[in-house]
């Protein structure tokens, strides 16, 4: 007997992949008219954080309920580039120091301050986007999880990182544009981001973003990497005592979530035009953690689903019965945790996977012929 | 007693450990030799899986030191100290469960434990025969594929004691193997336990005297956190002390 | 920045700081102690423990009202009968809570994390739809307004006397009943070993949902405390959620004297910091500073060094 196969995907996955390739580059763009198509896209930024919470939080066992402060971090970086660019001294000639951001002006600040300057280069943009956050996850990982910080505990603290986050953004108005957030932004390297036609090109950017995500998602999950992390969750001191130094792979579980949630804020910036600390707080973070639940935790296409399913939820409820929108969701973390635990993945499991798996068996018979290892391979 | 000897594998030296006050392993010192199979045996409570606990470095000692073939492994972590050659099986099977018989192996394996060489893990040749070279030897090959969570009881210890010989470790630490099996399974276990002691050192927790009868080399008792006798099976049955502390009781 | 003021002032408002700190401290210790019989005791995380303090403060705020229309000669007293009233009333949403949703969470603590937030979103819903978006504030009998002059440049004012006498009652209530009665025996039991507990005869369901209710009822006695010094909306439970768990994580999730003694540093060193810097600013330090220290020392303040 062979052990089963290790290939990077099952037929069920690129099938899967490729009905939400399909969703997602041609239904979408096809029936939406450029602002759903946007808002669509706004929707999508926030699978990004779901995808890194599958990872952190369903194959790895960690909760973050701080994954708003990583794609807030992501987004005010991008805002930040966007921001200097709109603020040429031709723009801001009626302010009392022209060429700084608006908002420094209101408060007084009469100079950019340095840990802005660099934020001149694109080039420097697109690595901070990513490098900023997961340096900071970086912080965090090793400091909690060296101690053994896990489980409830680690919830909590990352809850607390983001609540100071919010509070030192709303704080420090004079540097971070505070509640308001960061605001009026209008070009990227001159090409105006505000017009249908680019939100449209931004949309397809996202989209493929999002599936070079899926795809580092989904080599670490097939990876020896990933088993681990299934180990872990299961038996940490086993893990420990065949020879791995847990906290190390926490620790970069954590970062690849801080990495995806950090694209999508940047993406999210760029989308909707501006980036504010009411996407970096304790609600919206935990918010996140019911994108993915809904999904189900521990598929990272269900992650996608999850965050489409909830933020249309969510923009229909609001706009129709802003009361009822708060109690559905609600319900929703209670029913998602009490009746469904694999969210919309294990509904899929549960119901059309044993309708369609024959046709999968069928198919793999035909052109597997050759290859007669792998048949009866486990399908997952 | 010879305790000058260079060429002990462990030597445990003034170990102690105290919870709140509690000393569950007091001043403790003993030494092992290479290829010796040492069986720590005494009443409940005496503080034997402590013992191997502060070994492997899952609970930090207060005071003492143990060296492996001369490193202190008191100040290492568990990673490490296993990298160093020390093996640890737990006193109710700890295999994981989610994954296939196949992957609980492979996932011992001593190959690419840093976060990258995980990613870059490839499953070769190489680790599929040793794999399979292990699953025989532990009466698992037709399970290969299978949910360890399926297994049984004692098939599940069997695993555990596979994913230790893939580590091959100089130094191998068992809690209780034969605890809670069948007669059938406890023969094959003692059976497999005989060839797997020949070439390195082991520390064995047990109950069973018949077992420890056929594989101790030497017997160390504990009681109360120390040390009441130790050395060969006749002479610690023999001694006032331990006869006094098992039928006292 | 002293310059300005005499030492005799200096002392004053070093110690109207100290005494809003201690008045911090009380509403910390009232908010934690339910939290640390529900997290600490039992290991449950209940994200909606501010709004089941909510619940009692609006429940005061009825009863003011209530008292005022109708039994005006009894308004000095009110308060006392609104306190019961909130326990009762928190401690029974609770006790059906604790059916409805903990329990079948026991074993899945991050998941009882997620649904107590759901419970929490529909509470504030419910709250804003029944007492509306705005906060309320209750009437405070005439006994309880004014301040009791110490010195001629120090006062303090009686609400918060009357806060910090409440929360050390309550702290020694609580004290007595987790460990000094055979019902807190009971809970320990049940909390360490739940199969054996339940073979030596208690009723571990029911210890269960009876702590989980005091907890809550104590929770509700908080809230009606609050409204004494300050004003009630639908969503001041949320604001609070993170302050009450860090307290009771950094003292030591376990420790009732730890939860007291993290109260009383947070508190002092968010009041003290207040006085230097911004409020925000303030805060963000004394949470940076909690986290850090956490992150050291993550078993917390008081924690017993245990054999696994």
């Amino acid at each position: 007997m062979k052990p089963q196969s290790n290939r990077f995907m099952s037929m069920q996955e690129m099938v899967g992949f490729a009905i939400l390739a399909l969703l997602i580059f041609v239904i979408f763009p096809l029936i939406l008219d450029p602002f759903r198509l946007n808002l669509f896209g706004k929707y999508l930024t926030y699978a990004f954080v779901a995808l890194g919470l599958v990872l952190c939080w369903g194959a790895g066992g960690i909760l973050s309920l701080g994954q708003g402060v990583f794609f807030g971090l992501g987004g005010y970086c991008m805002a930040m580039f966007l921001k200097l660019e709109a603020s040429t001294p031709e723009n801001t000639k009626i302010q009392s120091t022209p060429g700084i951001p608006d908002f420094m002006d209101w408060n007084q600040l009469t100079e950019l301050p340095f840990w802005w300057q660099p934020f001149h280069s694109f080039t420097f943009t697109v690595i901070a986007v990513v490098l900023v956050p997961v340096i900071f996850a970086f912080i965090i990982g090793v400091a909690m999880f060296r101690r053994r910080v896990g489980g409830v505990y680690f919830a909590i603290i990352t809850q607390a990182i983001a609540a100071i986050m919010t509070i030192l953004i709303i704080g420090q108005q004079g540097y971070t544009g505070g509640v308001n957030g960061i605001t009026d932004l209008r070009t990227l390297m001159g090409w105006d981001i505000r017009t249908d036609e680019a939100k449209n090109i931004l949309y397809f950017v996202n989209g493929g973003l999002l599936f070079a995500c899926l795809f580092a998602a989904q080599y670490i999950r097939r990876s020896k990497l990933g088993r681990i992390l299934i180990a872990m969750r299961d038996q940490e001191d086993r893990v420990r005592f065949s020879g791995y130094d847990v906290a190390d792979f926490k620790t970069f579980v954590f970062c690849a979530g801080a990495a995806f949630a950090a694209i999508g804020g940047a993406m999210f910036t760029l989308q909707v035009g501006f980036m504010s600390p009411s996407f970096v707080g304790i609600v919206p973070s935990i918010e996140m953690v019911i994108f993915c639940a809904v999904g189900g935790r521990l598929s990272i296409l269900g992650a996608v689903y999850g965050a489409l399913v909830v933020n249309w939820a969510k923009t229909t409820f609001s706009e129709s019965f802003p009361e009822l929108w708060l109690l559905g969701l609600g319900a929703l973390f209670i029913a998602v945790v009490l009746a469904f635990p694999k969210g919309l993945a294990g509904l899929y499991d549960d119901f059309i996977a044993p309708r369609v798996k024959p046709l999968f068996d069928k198919l793999r018979s035909k052109s597997n012929s050759k290859d007669a290892d792998f048949v009866g391979a486990p399908a997952e | 007693m010879n305790y000058v000897n260079p060429n002990f594998v462990l030597m445990v030296e003034g170990l102690t450990v105290s919870f709140d006050g509690f000393k569950a392993v007091n001043d403790l010192s003993f030494y092992v030799e290479p290829n010796e199979c040492r069986v720590i045996i005494g009443p409940n409570g005496a503080g034997k899986t402590t013992v191997l606990d502060l070994i492997c470095g899952r609970t930090k000692a207060t005071e003492g030191s143990v060296k492996f073939k001369g490193q202190e492994l008191l100040k290492m972590r568990e990673d490490q100290i296993v990298h160093a050659g020390v093996g640890r099986k737990f006193q109710t099977p700890s295999v994981y469960e989610d994954l296939t018989v196949f992957e609980n192996l492979e996932i011992s394996y001593p190959k690419g434990h840093g976060v990258f060489g995980a990613l870059a893990f490839k499953r070769d040749l190489e680790v599929i025969e040793r794999i399979e070279q292990i699953t025989q030897t532990i009466f698992l090959t037709d399970a290969l594929d299978e949910k360890a969570a399926y297994l049984s009881h004692g098939q599940k210890q069997w695993l555990e004691i596979g994913m230790l010989l893939i580590q091959d470790p100089e130094l191998l630490m068992l809690d209780e193997p034969v605890a809670g099996m069948s007669v059938a399974e406890r023969k094959k276990t003692a059976e497999l336990l005989n060839r797997i002691i020949q070439d390195r050192s082991v520390i064995v927790i047990e109950h069973d005297m018949k077992f420890v009868e056929d594989i101790a080399t030497r017997v160390t008792v504990l009681h109360q956190g120390q040390i009441l006798s130790e050395g060969t099976m006749e002479h610690v049955q023999a001694d006032p002390k331990v006869v006094e502390v098992y039928l006292g009781h | 920045m002293f310059a300005d003021y005499s030492s005799q002032e200096l002392l004053a408002i070093f110690a109207m700081q100290g005494f809003a700190g201690l008045i911090l401290f009380s509403v910390f210790v009232l908010m934690a102690l339910g939290l640390a019989i529900i997290f600490g005791q039992m290991g449950v995380i209940n994200m909606a423990h501010g709004e089941f303090m909510i619940l009692g403060a609006y429940v005061t705020y009825m009863l003011s009202n209530f008292f005022e229309a109708y039994l005006p000669d009894l308004f000095g007293i009110y308060f006392f009968i609104a306190m019961i009233c909130a326990f009762i009333a928190s401690g029974a949403l609770g006790l059906f809570v604790e059916w409805a949703l903990i329990r079948h969470l026991y074993k899945r603590p991050l998941d009882t994390l997620l649904a107590t937030w759901g419970l929490s979103l529909i509470l504030q819903q419910i709250y804003r739809s029944v007492f509306g978006a705005r906060e309320v504030g209750v009437t405070i009998p005439d006994w309880m307004m004014g301040s009791l002059p110490l010195t001629d440049m120090i006062e303090v004012p009686i609400n918060g006397i009357f806060v910090m006498v409440l929360a050390v009652s309550i702290s020694i209530a609580v004290y007595l009943m987790m460990f000094r009665s055979s019902w807190g025996k009971q809970v320990r039991a049940v909390v360490q070993n739940r199969v054996m507990a339940g073979a030596v005869g208690i009723n571990t369901e029911w210890t269960d949902r009876l702590t989980f209710g005091i907890g809550c009822g104590v929770a509700g006695v908080a809230g009606s405390a609050f409204t004494m010094i300050g004003s009630t909306g639908p969503t001041a439970g949320q604001l609070y959620i993170v302050d009450t768990f860090l307290v009771v994580v950094f003292g030591g999730a376990a420790s009732l004297l730890g939860t007291i003694a993290s109260a009383f540093s947070i508190s002092q060193a968010q009041s003290i910091m207040e006085f230097f810097l911004s409020g925000s600013m303030a805060k963000v330090l004394t949470l940076l500073t909690v986290v850090g220290i956490l992150m050291i020392r993550p078993q917390g303040l008081f924690a017993l060094k245990l054999r696994k």
